[in-house]
């Protein structure tokens, strides 16, 4: 079974955002002088904030704020957000992989940024019933 | 420079008590566009069965964070932080986090590799209340690149 997929927009104004909330304030996440120098094609996200991103659509699938129980990713690719209004989009897709008898399910997650996987073992164990 | 493969199992002492915020699950949970009613409002959190508002999954790495700086500023170990990309991250709950914890990290090295020029740490850090009840378990996996 796969869920529906969800898409998030990413500009720079949510990184900025993302920086403050989280304590996060790597230059390469809001300078492209300093993203460049260090061989990126420009400001990339912070794969902390893609991993959140998925992590509420996680939520959102399972219908409860408290229900991821176990959740993993590698980050492969970064999300590069361009200085524009437009920003980028992440797509996050999930396959159901398991349903266990005491009320969990294991979920296979993609997520890809203009059709490249940003994430590779993407796995999470969200509860279903309460 | 490759990392010290013989610092795997060193375990770090205990951070400073970090303190959970409502505003700062409020905030992380804006920043990220969770607008469940429970990342927000303590009632709605409560009808959960929570004793205050809810952090979102990934809130733990920033408790986390202060813990990761202990090793990465090791020099023992060896890391160049100018270097480090995040490689992995995963978490495994006990229960979420909630407003009003007071959170201690403690972290383990748990393994060390360097493959074709870089250095591959694996770090696991348990967090837990003051009291001693574990919240969330936190594995990252920093790679430090090798230079070209």
């Amino acid at each position: 079974m796969e869920l529906p997929a969800r898409t998030f927009r990413v500009t720079r104004a949510d990184l900025v955002r993302y920086a403050g909330a989280s304590g996060d304030f790597n230059p390469i996440h809001w300078s492209d002088r300093i993203a460049t120098k260090v061989g990126l094609p420009g400001v990339i996200a912070h794969g902390m904030f893609t991993m959140a991103l998925v992590g509420r659509a996680l939520a959102e699938w399972a219908g409860a704020p408290d229900a991821v129980v176990d959740y993993g990713v590698r980050f492969t690719r970064p999300v590069v957000v361009p200085d524009d209004d437009e920003g980028t989009e992440i797509e996050v897709t999930a396959v159901v992989r398991e349903v266990t008898e005491d009320g969990l399910t294991r979920l296979d997650i993609t997520a890809t940024c203009l059709g490249d996987k940003v994430l590779s073992q993407a796995r999470a164990t969200v509860r279903t019933s309460r | 420079m490759s990392l010290d493969p013989s610092y795997v199992g060193r375990t770090y002492p205990p951070t400073a008590p970090y303190q959970v915020g409502r505003e700062k699950i409020r905030e992380f949970a804006t920043a990220i566009g969770a607008t469940d009613p429970a990342h927000h409002d303590p009632e709605a959190a409560r009808a959960l069965g929570h004793p205050d508002v809810v952090a979102p999954p990934t809130f733990p790495f920033v408790v986390t964070m202060a813990a990761t700086q202990q090793i990465v500023e090791d020099p023992a170990v060896g890391v160049d932080y100018s270097r480090v990309v995040h490689g992995d991250q995963r978490f495994a709950y006990t229960r979420p986090v909630v407003a009003g914890d007071e959170l201690v990290c403690v972290s383990t090295i748990e393994d060390i590799t360097n493959r074709g020029g870089h250095g591959f740490l694996t770090t696991r850090t348990d967090i837990a209340t003051v009291a001693g009840e574990p919240v969330v378990a936190v594995w990252s996996k920093l790679v430090v690149r090798g230079e070209a």
